[in-house]
């Protein structure tokens, strides 16, 4: 009992447990489990055959956190800096160690930055972003989109997912559609026009 | 070659992009033939992992063959059907050489507070990952092994992240025999981690979501009670009614940054991103479990800071364990469970769906339709 000094009784033995569960207590032995204790020194389990690795090589600028001494011997290419956004990130690293909230700030203000700038990229490609498709959206509909939400507590929050999604898409639309209005007045009002 | 591209929040799409290279002589270039997506990834997907680019292939969870190896590579050759850990890591620096894999310090150059990880943003190292046909695989010789002869394919891909991280989740517990054990959060890390949390000799394992159809998951595969949070006003109250007002003695955390069941919580972190993460999950394990008890963190949070009840947490005494996964070192013990029949890792998949429909697969992990708990991937050469 929680105000006594015992713990209140178990439904289940431990016996009884060995019976019903499979596994019950294999690993009961700290001594079997991989994970006990976490920091264990064993520098030869790794498959490493060096001491430290060779350099991968870096063709132009590589960002990296402050906190490193160096850039570290292996790192990701997949998508280099570029454009603005590029720039936000670069004084992300640039300036501020990771213990900075200016350090992640300006990253996350760098990713939105960076998928408003693709999205106008895309236009200018074979394959402009379509809002519908690359949502999924289709699921909706093949895989019981009403059905799979009747009931849940989390359909509070959901409403807000496409107008997160949605809204730039038609902020923006909105604002070519008013420059575009008042091009074609100015366009009316020119003399000669 | 086809891979899944992230294009902003909520939006992926399937692209042709360029085979990846050997760019570092233990390199390894793998034929993707099975990928999954986790709970992680939609941190990414919702936008709230800072560094996350355009363009970027997501994909920490994947299995396949070699195609192509490096000048120093010794331990794998082409052909070899190869199983690799979500960790890049280098084996040879302070924290590989200390078992800490997920904590490397040798392969992410964009951050010292986190290790390299396949396709999770710039965050974690700038890796493209393994939802696409083919990825580039950093230090062959120290994270991917070949695929025992007796293991599925699907059980070799949730071996890679999900089964590992639960099985280390609970032995991050510290469980002794008899103990209570309560997990939040009734998704893949969460099934496997109730699952087993009995290996270690629970006396009680109650598992704790909002979702009935994968609490079914949770009484079925992992033998638990369960509870619905959604249909109590207060679920720490609930669990110290269960607990003869004691609390458990141990508490696992396998939701992590988008944790519902707090509005304002949710919405400034997952749909604002003012916080790290929503730590309602959290902060009902510090609050549910017992004085003195043990919490496992495995529900992944970003960088930035949140709203964490550390006052309970100091004066009721807990120890808090947490880290990212060290993969690797989960798999000989998983493969004896897995061979004497404790577990079969991929009861807990629903969907199989090929890398063309990624973006159905995304949203509907997302919003949780069509009571899917684990979609695997299919690429297409595959
Ligand atoms: N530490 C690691 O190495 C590691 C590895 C893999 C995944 N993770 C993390 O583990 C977490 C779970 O991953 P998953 O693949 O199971 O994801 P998932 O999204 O499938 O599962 C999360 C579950 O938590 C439930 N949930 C939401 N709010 C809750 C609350 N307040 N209380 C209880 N349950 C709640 C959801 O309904 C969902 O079923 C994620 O945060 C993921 O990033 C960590
Ligand atoms: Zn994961
Ligand atoms: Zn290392």
């Amino acid at each position: 009992m929680t105000y006594t000094a015992q713990k209140p009784p178990l439904a289940r033995s431990s016996e009884e447990l060995r019976a019903e569960i499979p596994g019950w207590g294999v690993d009961l032995d700290p001594a079997n489990r991989p994970a006990f204790p976490q920091e264990r020194f064993d520098p030869g389990a790794t498959g490493a055959h060096w001491d430290f690795p060779e350099r991968q090589s870096s063709n132009g600028y590589r960002e990296r956190s402050i906190e490193h001494e160096f850039l570290t011997p292996v790192f990701g290419t997949s998508v280099p800096l570029r454009g603005v956004s590029g720039a936000i990130r670069r004084l992300a690293y640039e300036r501020f160690s990771e213990a900075r909230a200016a350090h992640w700030l300006l990253l996350l203000a760098g990713d939105r930055v960076d998928a408003a700038e693709s999205h106008l990229r895309s236009f200018a490609t074979t394959r402009p972003d379509n809002p519908f498709t690359e949502t999924g959206l289709r699921s909706e509909i093949s895989h019981h989109g009403i059905a799979s939400r009747r009931g849940r507590i989390d359909v509070r929050h959901q409403w807000m997912d496409p107008i997160l999604v949605g809204g730039p898409w038609v902020l923006a639309g909105v604002a070519v559609v008013k420059i575009a209005r008042r091009l074609a007045r100015r366009g009316a009002h020119t003399p000669g026009a | 070659m086809l891979a899944m591209v992230y294009r902003g929040p909520y939006k992926v799409r399937v692209e042709e992009k360029d085979i990846p290279t050997v760019e570092h002589p233990n390199d390894a270039i793998v034929r993707v033939t099975l990928a999954a997506i986790c709970g992680s990834d939609l941190h990414l997907y919702h936008g709230m992992m800072p560094d996350t680019r355009v363009g970027h292939t997501f994909g920490h969870e994947f299995i396949g063959v070699v195609e192509q190896v490096g000048s120093s590579v010794q331990n794998l050759k082409a052909g070899d059907r190869v199983m690799v850990p979500f960790n890049v890591y280098c084996g040879s620096c302070y924290f590989c050489a200390r078992g800490l894999y997920s904590n490397c310090h040798n392969v992410n150059p964009n951050a010292t507070a986190v290790g390299g990880i396949y396709g999770y943003s710039h965050t974690c190292g700038g890796y493209d990952g393994g939802q696409a046909e083919f990825v580039r695989v950093p230090f062959a010789d120290v994270g991917p092994s070949v695929i025992p002869e007796w293991l599925d394919d699907e059980d070799a891909l949730l071996c890679t992240d999900a089964l590992a991280t639960g099985y280390f989740g609970a032995q991050l517990g510290d469980i002794v025999e008899g103990d209570t054990v309560a997990v939040f959060g009734a998704g893949p890390v969460g099934l496997f981690a109730a699952k087993s949390a009995w290996f270690m000799g629970a006396g009680r394992v109650i598992v704790i979501d909002h979702l009935d159809y994968r609490l079914e998951k949770a009484r079925e595969f992992a033998h638990a009670e369960t509870f619905n949070f959604g249909k109590h006003k207060d679920i720490v109250l609930e669990m110290k009614r269960a607990t003869g007002y004691l609390g458990a003695d141990v508490v696992i955390d396998a939701v992590g940054a988008e944790a519902d069941g707090n509005l304002l919580q949710h919405v400034t972190s997952a749909k604002l991103k003012l916080q790290g993460g929503s730590p309602v999950a959290l902060n009902w394990a510090i609050d549910s479990v017992r004085k003195g008890g043990t919490i496992s963190v495995m529900g992944a949070y970003g960088p930035m800071f949140s709203a964490v009840k550390f006052g309970d947490a100091m004066n009721k005494g807990l120890t808090l364990n947490m880290n990212q996964c060290p993969v690797k070192r989960q798999w000989p013990r998983l493969f004896e469970h897995i061979r004497d029949g404790h577990l079969k890792p991929n009861d807990i998949v629903t969907h199989r769906i090929p890398l063309e429909h990624v973006d159905e697969g995304y949203h509907m992990f997302s919003a949780k339709l069509d009571n899917m708990i684990k979609p695997v991937i299919v690429p297409t050469a595959s």
